[in-house]
């Protein structure tokens, strides 16, 4: 799975959580999901879990913490991916 | 100085009409919501027959969208906030910006998400807390419905779910009538839901209070006041009421569909003949005096009672109970009926469904009809003439109607409401 793949995957994941949904459409690796996205902070868990489902991975609570931007979130489930 | 407390919103979902309209309908017509369903037949209870409201995927998307369902996976829940919505722009009132201060929500359930809790308890069974999820605690806290509710709305006065056992819906009612009555609030939402399926409807079924004789012929299946009941078919629902001071709702310019003249809560205390599971009489019959006294008006006043009647062995005590209240003979004893008949008894949610069906009859001025009871049991027909119970709807004035409901834990509600007057 390429990082494109990933990042249109994670944008579907995410797509649910965000009140806005035209705040989708500017999406970059620097955007924040609280911030940017208005995402309320109680559902980064649920992202954290949907992802484990869609992608079959485990991310650990240290992973978790830092999926705070797009980026992160791509970084972080690529590297997971790989080391299957 | 006491305010007047007034009905300017409604909504409901039923096992037999989901949305006011369809409810309407329903009563007119004597439509029953009661369903053969196979999962209790496959789950072996006695009772496999039940009142479950019908939800298109459709209908539920018209009323939230993906984010918001993803806290309503609770049947109870998902039943409790399209009645709530249903009411609140009945009302004609919007979401707020703002935090409204003047109004509030006292929200009642039995369960409201009994599924989520199961599905979360799997879960910690098979040692994985971390795929619970964040709405596991919003869900299944026992004020799940109210605190999704005074989200939704914007609602900054008292918040709060009230749990009564059967008596819950029309407990909120008063809860919330209190409130304006004192001044403290402007305006409250107020109701009930109760979540459907096996788990909710279990104990009842090996308490063996519900009807098993009528699987195979699942409309006939709720009889109150007839001589062949035997048991009560469960339901499930939610019913929501936005409540006023008729100051507000005059100032407001709002249609006021019904006055709250009075109301009483009470216990029996488990004493005198009453239980866990079974009303003390003195303690119905002194919650129906407190009603009146309440809404200041003699018995003869009231046109219609809307029973608690489920169908089981309390049906007599509870008919006795009222015209012992009201001190009226046969010949003068008002018309009297059960929803349950149609619906089933839909636990906590039923006192307010019962009551969102009281205001409608005084909107369109109509009785809607007691079912299934052709063949009333001898000891009520003594009692009352044959004549105080519908069989079929009737068109009539009708200006005053009492309602009670009564719960396990011996706990009693009565409310009077009336057509609203200048």
């Amino acid at each position: 799975m390429d990082k494109n793949e990933i990042k249109e995957k994670l944008k579907s994941i995410i797509s649910p959580y965000v009140p806005q949904k035209e705040l989708l459409e500017t999406i970059t690796e620097e955007t924040e999901l609280m911030k940017d996205l208005k995402i309320n902070s109680q559902h980064l868990v649920d992202i954290i879990l949907d992802a484990e489902d869609v992608f079959d991975i485990e991310i650990d609570d240290d992973s978790a913490e830092k999926m705070l931007t797009v980026g992160a979130a791509i970084e972080i489930v690529e590297k997971l991916i790989h080391s299957k | 100085m006491n305010q007047r407390v007034v009905v300017t919103g409604i909504g409901v979902v039923s096992p037999n009409g989901v949305g006011v309209d369809s409810f309407t309908k329903g009563l007119k017509e004597g439509k029953s919501g009661i369903r053969f369903l196979k999962v209790l037949e496959e789950l072996q209870f006695s009772c496999q027959i039940a009142g479950q409201p019908d939800l298109s995927e459709l209908l539920i998307s018209s009323y939230f969208n993906e984010l918001e369902l993803k806290s309503l996976q609770g049947s109870g829940l998902l039943y409790g906030a399209i009645a709530a919505k249903e009411a609140w722009s009945y009302a004609g009132l919007d979401k707020n910006i703002d935090t409204d201060w003047g109004s509030g929500c006292i929200f009642g359930s039995g369960h409201a998400a009994i599924d989520v809790i199961r599905d979360g308890i799997y879960k910690v069974d098979a040692s994985q807390v971390k795929r619970i999820g964040s709405t596991l605690v919003q869900q299944t806290m026992e004020s799940s419905i109210s605190a999704f509710l005074a989200g939704y709305f914007g609602l900054g006065n008292r918040v709060s779910s009230n749990s009564s056992a059967c008596s819950t819906g029309t407990e909120s009612i008063i809860l919330g009538a209190e409130l304006i009555k004192s001044g403290q609030a402007d305006r409250m939402l107020v109701g009930s839901c109760n979540s459907s399926g096996p788990y909710i409807w279990a104990g009842f079924d090996s308490m063996r209070v519900t009807t098993r004789k009528f699987n195979h012929d699942p409309e006939k299946g709720s009889r109150p006041l007839s001589a062949s009941a035997s048991g009560f078919v469960p339901g499930s629902g939610a019913a929501a009421l936005v409540l006023e001071s008729y100051k507000s709702a005059r100032l407001r310019g709002a249609k006021i569909l019904a006055e709250i003249k009075g109301f009483s809560i009470n216990s029996g205390g488990q004493r005198n003949g009453g239980s866990m599971t079974a009303p003390n009489p003195l303690g119905i019959k002194r919650c129906i005096q407190n009603a009146l006294q309440s809404a200041a008006i003699p018995s003869n006043h009231i046109d219609l009672i809307s029973g608690h009647l489920t169908a089981t062995m309390g049906d007599f005590g509870e008919v006795s109970a009222w015209g012992q209240a009201l001190g009226l003979s046969k010949n003068q004893f008002p018309f009297i009926h059960s929803l349950k008949s149609m619906i089933g008894h839909c636990l906590a949610a039923a006192g307010s469904i019962e009551s969102v069906a009281a205001i409608i009859q005084i909107q369109e001025q109509f009785i809607h009809p007691s079912v299934n009871c052709e063949d009333l049991d001898d000891r009520i027909s003594d009692l009352i003439g044959k004549e105080s119970i519908p069989q079929k709807s009737i068109d009539r004035e009708l200006n005053c109607i009492a309602k009670a409901s009564f719960g396990f834990g011996d706990v009693n509600s009565c409310i009077i409401f009336e057509k609203c007057k200048e």
